[in-house]
């Protein structure tokens, strides 16, 4: 779907991303002790812990738009962020994008097989991948919405994302990210049929 | 998928190299033609897939309907714009130069598919589910009850469901059923008009609901709020409309706090946890302040009811008109999905003067040669390979009953192309002989008098309605009549 990148120029989507300081007692996850992430869990946190001050403000504004075009030429090596696909069968592709990159429209540049349907709206999830443990905890805390397109993906993990949320910085330089495999017909017999 | 050479001898004089784009390696063994009937998400998608994985397959799409996308067009709510936005990968892949689409052809009656048979190397059949779950209880016939998907295929223009003028007159509806599509009805009843009047909702439905007395829309379920089969994302533009305030039985949630903070079943899957958390919320927690004053000035209201199923739908003496519906009181047995309910045999009269059941789509068998079982409404398969039935495949709903998203029929087409693609590189799928494809067909429906619709054809029909949206700040204004949409196409 490298090709549809291109017809998506047009839509001028701004992301923003803001890092709060969250408050765990407000958080159903926390309070049903199903949260993992590593600001609640103290004796979880890496020791990429010292690039994570609590009183940092992210703040991320991108037109798509720009990261179409392309982005993935610029010869500044300060922009560039690699991250590796992982396709279904297992194959790792390892592509170039740069600081404001989104990455599905990055994985639709390199001919990565990964489906957005609904065009980065918040509207499916045939974009989910699941992230590396080592950059899934640098990404903005997922919006209540995408919450919910993502309680809608089959085989959901903890490292679920969906990819036309992610957007690229320089911190997140290695990211890894596989698509799931859902390539066992599991509609048997007696299966829990799915909400539509 | 690893690349895997065809050694056999036969094989070895048809070799071409061929290399599809994402590194995988097909052989092509000739040109493989493939014929897909029906042309929605499950058919385009499993032609995307096919027309990627192999550089010489021919893919045509065959669809009853003048106009193509199937329930994205007739059944997406109106006010979810951003779902369909699937429509432009699917017409990326209609305009590619290995498939062609033919609009108003009807498969079973306008060409057999032993016809088609004779003319492609293999059939997919996703045409999805066209007939209704009957609710089996008297009274359904009753003037005043309608099926969710005729109301859904009236408000989104599906020219068999123009005639049905749902009466809206009453203050009360219940629908049966908790899925999406009964969320769905809910919220295009009770929406504010302002809002669907942006939306490319029908103008006679807008008219009709501009009319409309509904007040008061309850949404009745057998089993408990652990059951509902609808999604967060629904419930959440349930709790969050405008005028609306939620109107829900405390006593059905009880024991639920508990169950979900203290004993939460590690295994209780998160969209369970989540949309279970919002409903207890809305149900049970003391609205904020500003939230109370909005709900006093809400003059419309909603809820589920939960533990209830229909037993009879009840007339006015004397009157042919639905005025209620009697639910039997049920348990549950066991707990979770597979959770079952019980009669106590206690019943509860709701009086109300619409009814709309929303319990589920059907598939219908297509022709007598294709194997149909009846009990589960799908074509039997295994992996979207027909049993008993050489060359034949189906996916979508077709395959595995009228339940899932957009997403889950993706998934669903891309296994039933895999699995096709599997069966021509093993050969247990002959394409080593030419097959007439769609000039054999195109010249019998000449011979009958059906005149396909072609891609383009349908992009005038599309361009004309986009124009007429334009007027009334629509994104379109839909063609209601086959008629019309081929006048507007062949001329």
């Amino acid at each position: 779907m490298a090709a549809s990148a291109a017809a998506r120029t047009s839509i001028g989507l701004t992301l923003r991303f803001h890092r709060v300081i969250p408050d765990c007692s407000k958080c159903p996850l926390y309070r049903l002790k199903s949260c993992t992430s590593n600001r609640a869990n103290p004796q979880r946190r890496s020791s990429f812990n010292s690039f994570r001050t609590m009183n940092r403000h992210l703040q991320t504004s991108k037109c798509l738009s720009q990261a179409q075009e392309g982005s993935s030429n610029s010869e500044d090596p300060d922009d560039v962020v690699n991250v590796v696909f992982i396709d279904r069968s297992g194959k790792r592709i390892p592509v170039k994008g740069k600081t404001g990159d989104n990455v599905l429209f990055l994985a639709h540049k390199h001919g990565i097989e990964l489906e957005g349907a609904c065009e980065a709206s918040l509207a499916c999830s045939t974009c989910h991948v699941y992230v590396s443990a080592a950059h899934f905890d640098k990404l903005p805390e997922p919006e209540e919405r995408e919450d919910d397109m993502l309680d809608m993906a089959p085989m959901l993990q903890e490292n679920s994302r969906l990819a036309c949320q992610i957007v690229l910085t320089p911190d997140l330089d290695g990211i890894e990210l596989t698509l799931p495999k859902v390539t066992r017909n599991f509609y048997v017999d007696g299966h829990v049929p799915k909400p539509h | 998928m690893s690349c895997k050479l065809l050694l056999s001898a036969v094989g070895r004089r048809r070799l071409h190299k061929g290399f599809a784009v994402c590194g995988k390696a097909f052989l092509s063994s000739g040109s493989p033609k493939v014929c897909i009937v029906g042309s929605g998400p499950a058919g385009f998608y499993t032609a995307q897939h096919l027309l990627k994985a192999h550089q010489n397959v021919q893919v045509d799409v065959y669809e009853r309907l003048p106009v193509p996308f199937g329930l994205v067009r007739f059944g997406v709510a109106p006010d979810h714009p951003e779902v369909k936005n699937v429509i432009n990968t699917f017409t990326q892949t209609a305009k590619h130069p290995r498939c062609s689409f033919y609009g108003n052809v009807n498969v079973g009656e306008d060409v057999s598919v032993d016809e088609l048979q004779e003319a492609y190397h293999a059939i997919v059949l996703s045409y999805g589910a066209e007939g209704n779950r009957s609710v089996g209880v008297p009274g359904e016939d009753l003037p005043g009850v309608y099926s969710a998907k005729d109301f859904v295929g009236w408000y989104n223009g599906l020219p068999s469901c123009q005639e049905l003028r749902p009466d809206l007159s009453c203050e009360t509806a219940v629908i049966l059923g908790q899925g999406n599509v009964a969320l769905d009805v809910a919220r295009i009843l009770l929406s504010p008009l302002d809002a669907l009047k942006k939306t490319d909702i029908t103008q006679p439905a807008l008219e009709a609901l501009a009319q409309s007395r509904v007040c008061r829309v309850l949404i009745v379920g057998r089993r408990g709020p652990m059951q509902v089969a609808s999604t967060i994302k629904e419930l959440r533009e349930m709790v969050n409309l405008p005028g609306t305030r939620p109107e829900m039985v405390a006593a059905d949630f009880d024991g639920l706090c508990h169950i979900l903070s203290v004993c939460a079943p590690p295994d209780l899957p998160r969209p369970r946890k989540r949309l279970t958390e919002l409903m207890l919320k809305t149900a049970l927690e003391m609205p904020t302040e500003k939230e109370q004053e909005r709900r006093k000035k809400a003059s419309r209201i909603w809820g589920f009811r939960f533990f209830r199923s229909p037993v009879e739908i009840l007339a006015e003496p004397g009157c042919n008109r639905v005025a209620g519906v009697r639910l039997a009181v049920n348990k549950l047995e066991g707990s979770g999905e597979k959770a079952q309910a019980v009669l106590t045999g206690e019943v509860e009269d709701v009086p109300c003067g619409l009814v709309i059941s929303s319990i589920g789509y059907r598939s219908l068998p297509i022709d007598p040669t294709v194997p149909f079982d009846s009990r589960r409404a799908i074509v039997p398969n295994s992996m979207g390979r027909v049993h008993n039935a050489a060359g034949l495949y189906c996916s979508g709903w077709l395959k595995t009953g009228p339940t899932g998203v957009i997403a889950t029929t993706m998934n669903s087409s891309f296994d039933t192309a895999r699995s096709l693609l599997e069966d021509v590189e093993s050969g247990k799928l002959d394409v080593s002989s030419a097959k007439p494809g769609s000039h054999m067909i195109s010249s019998l429906l000449e011979k009958r008098g059906v005149k396909p619709v072609t891609f383009s054809d349908w992009e005038k029909i599309d361009d004309l309605e986009t124009r007429r949206g334009e007027v009334s700040g629509k994104p379109r204004e839909k063609i209601l009549t086959v008629a019309a949409m081929l006048k507007v196409a062949q001329t």
